[in-house]
């Protein structure tokens, strides 16, 4: 029973991290960058739900809502100041700025909100229970783990609808492709690129407070080892890949836990970087990426 | 070899561009006025005057590196001119950029292909017909009945265009898949999706054989015919634009040296200079 606690706790992690790794490979699928600051919106979106659930007691629903509202409007904002006037300037610029601006959004929480933690108390109880029992007991799985896993799926069915079947989806595809020949299709690439950037940063806000809810630390900093995990996870599965980040981020999170529960607590990481280079190693691209082969 | 076809009277309006006699009664649907541009310092295209007509199909030629593809660019925007102005159905397009370019009526298609090629043939005609299917993204992610109605209408709609060349049957099919001939096709067709007044091909017939060639030239003027639209065309296949091209504008080093109907082209002897040398 406790490899099957381990499993699903892992399933859980990777949820958490797909959905951040999400972001991470639509933006670099569209607008060919890494944006480092990535996992401090996750944080700025945690703490906009915990202030707006526990200081000005609204109910969770409404604070993520909230968290969701800031942190699209918050990745729109980035993109338009720091990297849109970097669109046609080297990647590395665009990189060092990406890095600029996490550690800009990691120091401007620390001012607002000081570098306390703050504890995440657990809104996920239904009937008074935070957890559910299977198998009489010997079972028993957290509602923040299964709300976890169920937002995940849901969000892969609606980004693959969204990207395969409707118009905006499709023109972030072929804006990904083709930048110029999507402009001369009519396709405003600027609004795409914004809205890319607008679904990646609710995401984020989304993972934020799920990711709190699992692990209830909040400090400003809360968002950059999750950030850069997901961003392995995305490399892991194959950059640009919706798929690709969904494996990536699953394999990710279960690679971590069972490492933490047959290994070793403090070798946990150092396995799950391992793991990436040897898979890296053999499956440059990553698991679900293309391998482009360059025309002589 | 293709159908003799009328000989066309080219008239002046307004000087010093021509355009065909049965479109003279209208404004024309481009006119370029003292377009340039310089590379830091190079001048690729200098003092492009040109005027095309509503339904003319019209050539522009020139030796390599004569800016041929640097005009399309201008006109499409994805350079910005240095100097003069491009009026697009009477409009001053130097404020635009390239999508508004395109909703205002150019469209073009690639030297070298430049399809979607992860997606389908459809899904490519449809991003064409991008800024005409009408409904939002909420729409589109809850699948209100507006989705499936603009879904269903942009389906038909990109069924009969590709049609035109008979590749409905391949509407499923990712376009980086398709044979070449077909991707030079689907350019076409996805380019005529975006419903332009103005089509820009560059090089329509590259790497086609003289058979390709001639279905393409029926088909390009079966597109004037049925659209009611101006062609312009780059084209290095002589007997494709002498065949079909009722003005021909001349490039070489980014300036005009000829402008007339075809007959006068292949007589001109500024042409036949550039193309093959001052004979001695």
């Amino acid at each position: 029973m406790s490899f099957l606690n381990f499993l699903i706790s892992g399933i859980s992690l990777g949820s958490i991290y797909a959905i951040i790794a999400l972001g991470y490979t639509m933006v670099y699928g569209i607008a060919k960058m890494l944006n480092f600051a990535h996992g401090d919106v996750i944080m700025v979106g945690a703490y906009i739900c915990f202030y707006a659930v526990f200081s000005f007691e609204l109910p969770p629903i409404v604070g993520i809502l909230m968290a969701i509202a800031v942190c699209t409007v918050l990745g729109i904002v980035i993109e338009k100041l720091a990297y849109k006037p970097l669109r046609s300037a080297p990647s590395l610029a665009v990189l060092i700025t990406a890095i600029g601006v996490s550690y800009f959004l990691q120091n401007a929480a620390q001012l607002l909100w000081t570098s306390s933690p703050k504890v995440f108390p657990r809104f996920f109880n239904f009937g008074g229970q935070a957890s559910v029992s299977f198998f009489g007991g010997q079972l028993s799985v957290s509602w923040t783990t299964i709300i976890t896993i169920i937002t995940c799926i849901i969000i892969m069915l609606a980004l693959t609808w969204f990207t395969g079947k409707t118009k905006r989806g499709k023109a972030m595809r072929a804006c990904s492709e083709d930048k110029g020949a999507a402009q001369l299709m009519g396709i405003n690439v600027d609004a795409t690129i914004s809205m890319t950037f607008a679904i990646g940063s609710g995401l984020a806000a989304i993972a934020g407070v799920l990711l709190c809810s699992a692990y209830p630390t909040l400090v400003p900093t809360t968002g950059s080892m999750p950030g850069i995990k997901a961003f392995t996870a995305a490399v892991f599965g194959g950059i640009g890949s919706i798929p690709g980040a969904l494996l990536g981020g699953l394999l990710l999170g279960i690679i971590e836990i069972m490492a933490k529960a047959y290994i070793s607590t403090q070798l946990s990481d150092a396995i799950v970087f391992a793991v990436l280079i040897i898979v890296l190693l053999v499956k440059p691209a990553g698991l679900l990426g293309k391998r482009v082969n360059e025309k002589v | 070899m293709s159908k003799q076809r009328e000989p066309v009277k080219l008239v002046p309006v307004p000087n010093p561009n021509i355009i065909p006699e049965r479109d003279a009664d209208k404004s024309p649907i481009l006119e370029c006025r003292h377009l340039g541009i310089d590379f830091s310092g190079l001048t690729a295209v200098n003092d492009f005057n040109m005027a095309i007509g509503r339904t003319e199909i019209a050539g522009l030629i020139g030796p390599n590196g004569a800016g041929k593809t640097t005009v399309f660019n201008l006109l499409t925007k994805v350079y910005q001119p240095t100097r003069g102005t491009i009026l697009l159905d009477g409009y001053e397009t130097s404020k635009m950029t390239t999508a508004q370019i395109n909703r205002l009526g150019i469209a073009r298609t690639f030297q070298n292909i430049r399809l979607f090629n992860n997606l389908t043939v459809e899904d490519n005609v449809k991003l064409g017909l991008h800024n005409y299917i009408n409904y939002g993204t909420l729409s589109g992610v809850l699948r209100l009945p507006k989705y499936w109605k603009a879904e269903r209408i942009a389906h038909e709609r990109a069924l009969e265009l590709l049609s035109i060349f008979d590749m409905e049957n391949l509407a499923d099919i990712k376009a980086g898949a398709l044979p070449y001939g077909a991707q030079r096709r689907l350019e076409i067709v996805r380019a005529l999706a975006t419903n332009p007044s103005l089509l820009l091909l560059d090089e329509p017939a590259a790497g086609m054989n003289p058979s390709e060639t001639a279905e393409l030239m029926d088909n390009i003027v079966k597109i004037r015919d049925l659209f009611k639209i101006a062609i312009l065309l780059i084209e290095h296949d002589m007997n494709l634009v002498m065949g079909i091209c009722e003005g021909i504008c001349v490039l070489n080093f980014g300036e005009v040296i000829a402008k007339g109907t075809p007959d006068e082209i292949k007589n001109n002897p500024a042409v036949i200079e550039a193309y093959l040398g001052k004979g001695k």
